[in-house]
C-alpha cells in the first residue's frame, strides 16, 4: 500500500542527504528521508578499540551489520565479505553516515582538482577528466558549509589554497607536541605547514561545545558532541522545520518508475521488514558511492533493462577513494602527549606541480592512536612476534610519528560496482559486487609522497623512517566516490552538472558518487558543498510538483 | 564460495557489558567460566587450550611486564570463537592439531610441553607452512593483549599500563581546561 505522497524522498541520511533534506525542507518542500541505519549516541556506545568504525574487528559499531554482505572480486577469486572485513569498503550506515564517526578534516579541493584532464592531459588506462563545474561554482557553497556547520582551523599560511572570500569561522585547536615538532621542520625544508581545517568545534559554536581533546576520536562517537556531522547540524534543522520526516531502519529496494520511465517514488523495507512504497515527485539518492550505484542498478525497467541511468554502462564505474600513503618515523624522545584529535598540521606543497606526476596529495600528521592501532606503525624490520615485537611496542609507542595523506587517484573504468547475480542481502536485494584495482600511476604518486613524508620526519629528528604505501587492490572505504560521474556527455557520465541523472528528469544523485575525481583531500566538505549547490539549483527549478526541465 | 555466516550477537554483547558494569568491573564478567560438565572453556578442549595459550605466550612473552598468558589472551580468543570469530572455529581446530602433530613428530611431546626455543622453532615453521592459522592466532593475540579488557583479554589493563597510558580512557576532560566544569 502506498504511503502519502511527498515532494521529495531522500535515500540516505549521510553527508549529502542531510544537507539536501535541510535545504529542501527549509524551502517548504515535504521530504521523507530513508536511512537504513539508526540514530547513535556516545552514551550508548562505550569507547571500544576493537568494536568501532575504524577498527571493526568485533563489528562495525555504526553499521551496517551482517545483513548487508557484498561480493569482492580480487586476484584470489570471489569472496562474500561482511562489513567488518577489510575488502568490504565500509562506510557507516547510520544517521549522519560517515560524518557521525569520521576524523572530520574539512578540506576545500584546489582549482586544479576540478580540471585534472586539462591540467595533466590524458593518462593512459585512466578515465581522468574535468568536472563540468569549476572551483568558482562551488566556492560560495564551501563557505556556506564552513559557516553553517562550523569549521575550525587556519589555512592562511597555505599559499597553495584556492581563493576564499571569508576565513574559517573558528580558530584552530591548540597545537599538540607532534605539531610543535613537525612545524619547524617543515619550515626548514621550505614547506608551508598550517592548521588543518576541521569540522570540529575549537570553541563553542552553534549551540555545541568545544573539543575536549580526548584519545578516542576517529571511529568513535564524540563524547561531547564537538565533532560536527550532519547528525548534529543539518538533519536536526531539517526535522525542526516540520517538513521532513526521517525514517530509520529502512532499506530502500528500488526506484519505482511509471510506464514512461519517470520516477514515482521508491520501494523500501521498513524497520519491521514490511515492503512499503513511498510516492514522491523527486527521488534523491544519497547512499554513498557503492550503495547509490547499487540502488540505480537494482532499479530496472522496460526502458532501462540494465538499471536506471545506466544506458551507456556508466553506473558503478570509476569507483575511487584515496590511496593513503606516507611514512612513519621513530624519535629518540617522546612525541606522544595523549591530546586528541592528534591530526593538526598539514602541507599542500605536493598536491600539484610534482614533476612527471599527474597530481599528488596533502600530507598531515596522523590522528591519535590507541595501543592496538599502533601495531600498524611497527616498522617492517621488527619481528612480527616474540620479545622483539613486545619490546618495540613498549619502547616506541610514545616515540613514533606518522605523516600521511590521501593520494588523488587516477580513476579507472574497471574499478567498479555491479550487482551480484547470485548473492542477495537479508532483504533479498542483490548485493554490490566490487571489482578492479588501482591505476599504476596512482601508486607512482603514492611512492613520491611517501618519500616526501620520510624527508619531513627525518628533518624533524626521526632516527629512522619507513614508507607506508598502499597495495594495488581496489580503493573504497570511507572516501568512496566516482560511481555516478557528473558530466555533460551522457555517454561518459551518469548525472548532469545539477546532479540529475541524464535519463530521467526527476531522479538525482547527490553524494560523492558524482565526483569526477576525488581531490588529494578528505572529500567531505566537497560532498557537503556540492549538496548545497545541487539543492540550490534544484530549488531554483522547482515548480510545485516537479522541476522545470 | 562462502555465503553464510552467523550474526555476531551484538545484542548479547551489549547485555554482557551492562552486566559487567553492574558487577562492578568488566573483568568479572569475562573471566574464565567453570561450565557445566567440568568444561572450563567455551570452545577449546583442555588440550587445545594449553596449546593455544602456549602459542600466545611465545607471541607476547612475559618478562618484567606480563605477557599474553597473564593477560588472559586465551580467554579473549575462546570467547570470540563462540561469537564474532565463529567462522574461524575450523581453522583453529585444524591448526592446533597440526601444531601438536608437528611437535610430536619432532620432539615426541605436545607443543605446550616443549621448551621455549623448541616452541619457537615449531612456530617459525608454522609461519611458513600454516600461514592462515599462524596469522589468525597472531592477530587475535595482539587484539587480546592490546585491546579493551571488556572482551576478555588485557586482564587488569596490563598492556596499557606497560605502555604508560593513563586511565580512564576518556580523559580529555581531565586535562583540557576548556572542557572543565561543564559536565552536569
Amino acid at each position: 500500500m502506498a504511503l502519502k505522497k511527498v515532494n521529495a524522498v531522500i535515500v540516505g541520511a549521510g553527508a549529502g542527504g542531510g544537507v539536501v533534506a535541510k535545504e529542501l525542507a527549509t524551502a517548504g518542500l515535504s521530504v521523507v528521508m530513508l536511512e537504513r541505519g539508526r540514530w547513535h549516541s556516545a552514551a550508548e556506545f562505550r569507547k571500544d578499540d576493537l568494536h568501532n568504525q575504524r577498527n571493526s574487528i568485533l563489528g562495525a559499531a555504526f553499521g551496517p551489520d551482517d545483513r548487508s554482505p557484498r561480493v569482492l572480486v580480487d586476484n584470489s577469486g570471489e569472496h562474500v565479505v561482511y562489513p567488518s572485513d577489510g575488502g568490504y569498503s565500509n562506510n557507516a550506515a547510520c544517521v549522519g553516515g560517515g560524518t557521525f564517526s569520521y576524523g572530520a578534516q574539512a578540506w576545500r579541493f584546489m582549482e586544479k582538482d576540478f580540471r585534472m584532464r586539462s591540467t595533466y592531459g590524458a593518462v593512459e588506462g585512466s578515465t581522468l577528466d574535468d568536472w563540468p563545474i569549476s572551483y568558482d561554482d562551488l566556492e560560495p557553497y564551501y563557505e556556506k558549509a564552513e559557516w553553517e556547520m562550523g569549521v575550525s582551523g587556519d589555512d592562511s599560511a597555505n599559499p597553495f589554497k584556492a581563493p576564499r572570500r571569508k576565513p574559517l569561522p573558528m580558530p584552530p585547536l591548540s597545537p599538540t607536541k607532534e605539531y610543535t615538532i613537525l612545524q619547524p621542520a617543515a619550515r626548514r625544508l621550505g614547506l608551508h605547514p598550517f592548521d588543518i581545517p576541521m569540522l570540529r568545534n575549537s570553541v563553542p559554536y552553534n549551540g555545541r561545545r568545544s573539543c575536549m581533546r580526548c584519545r578516542w576520536c576517529v571511529g568513535f562517537a564524540c563524547e561531547v558532541n564537538a565533532r560536527t556531522g550532519t547528525h548534529n547540524t543539518v538533519i536536526p534543522a531539517a526535522l525542526a522545520t516540520g517538513n521532513c520526516e526521517l525514517r530509520t531502519g529502512c532499506m530502500t529496494k528500488e526506484v519505482l518508475l511509471d510506464g514512461r520511465g519517470r520516477a514515482t517514488g521508491v520501494a523500501y523495507f521498513d524497520a519491521s521488514g514490511h515492503l512499503q512504497e513511498q510516492p514522491a515527485d523527486l527521488v534523491i539518492i544519497c547512499g554513498g558511492a557503492i550503495e547509490s550505484a547499487r540502488l540505480l542498478l537494482n532499479s530496472k525497467h522496460r526502458l532501462f533493462p540494465n538499471g536506471l541511468g545506466n544506458r551507456y554502462d556508466q553506473v558503478g564505474r570509476n569507483l575511487q577513494s584515496h590511496s593513503y600513503t606516507g611514512a612513519a618515523g621513530i624519535f629518540d624522545f617522546e612525541t606522544y602527549d595523549d591530546i586528541g584529535p592528534g591530526a593538526g598540521i598539514a602541507i599542500c606543497d605536493y598536491n600539484h606541480g610534482n614533476p612527471g606526476l599527474a597530481g599528488g596529495g596533502m600530507l598531515a600528521n596522523e590522528f591519535i592512536r590507541l595501543p592496538y592501532q599502533f601495531l600498524g606503525s611497527v616498522p617492517p624490520w621488527v619481528s612480527r612476534w616474540g620479545k622483539e615485537h613486545k619490546d618495540h611496542v613498549r619502547s616506541a609507542f610514545k616515540r613514533t610519528v606518522v605523516v600521511f595523506g590521501p593520494t588523488q587517484e587516477m580513476p579507472v573504468a574497471d574499478a567498479r560496482v555491479q550487482v551480484d547475480p547470485k548473492v542477495r542481502d537479508y532483504w533479498g536485494i542483490p548485493v554490490a559486487r566490487l571489482s578492479g584495482g588501482k591505476h599504476p600511476h596512482t601508486l607512482e604518486i603514492a611512492r613520491f609522497l611517501a618519500e616526501k613524508a620520510q624527508a619531513w620526519l627525518k628533518e624533524a629528528g626521526a632516527t629512522s623512517t619507513w614508507p607506508r604505501i598502499p597495495g594495488p587492490g581496489l580503493s573504497g572505504g570511507q572516501h568512496q566516490a566516482g560511481t555516478c560521474r557528473m558530466g555533460n556527455d551522457p555517454k561518459t557520465s551518469v548525472v548532469d552538472k545539477d546532479c540529475r541523472i541524464h535519463d530521467v528528469d526527476n531522479v538525482y544523485v547527490i553524494d560523492a558518487s558524482v565526483h569526477v575525481t576525488n581531490g588529494g583531500f578528505n572529500p567531505v566538505l566537497t560532498i557537503l558543498a556540492n549538496a548545497y549547490r545541487a539543492s540550490n539549483n534544484l530549488l531554483a527549478a522547482w515548480r510545485g510538483s516537479g522541476v522545470r526541465s | 564460495m562462502k555465503t553464510k555466516r552467523s550474526k555476531p550477537g551484538r545484542r548479547a554483547f551489549l547485555g554482557m557489558g551492562l552486566a559487567a558494569a553492574a558487577a562492578g568491573g568488566v573483568t568479572t564478567a569475562c573471566s574464565r567460566r567453570a561450565g557445566a560438565g567440568g568444561r572450563a572453556w567455551r570452545f577449546f578442549t583442555g588440550e587445545e587450550a594449553r596449546t593455544v595459550e602456549a602459542i600466545c605466550a611465545r607471541f607476547i612473552p612475559s618478562d618484567d611486564a606480563p605477557g599474553a598468558k597473564e593477560a588472559g589472551v586465551l580467554n579473549y580468543i575462546d570467547i570470540q570463537l563462540t561469537k564474532a570469530f565463529k567462522r574461524h572455529q575450523e581453522t583453529y581446530r585444524k591448526g592446533i592439531a597440526a601444531i601438536d602433530a608437528a611437535s610430536r613428530s619432532a620432539h615426541q611431546k605436545s607443543f605446550a610441553a616443549l621448551a621455549e626455543d623448541e616452541q619457537d622453532e615449531i612456530l617459525a615453521e608454522a609461519e611458513e607452512k600454516q600461514p592462515a592459522f599462524f596469522n589468525l592466532v597472531l592477530d587475535h593475540t595482539m587484539q587480546g593483549f592490546y585491546g579493551d579488557p571488556r572482551h576478555g583479554g588485557n586482564r587488569g589493563m596490563v598492556s596499557w599500563k606497560m605502555l604508560g597510558l593513563p586511565f580512564p580512557p576518556v580523559r580529555g576532560r581531565m586535562h583540557y581546561p576548556a572542557a572543565e566544569g561543564k559536565r552536569t
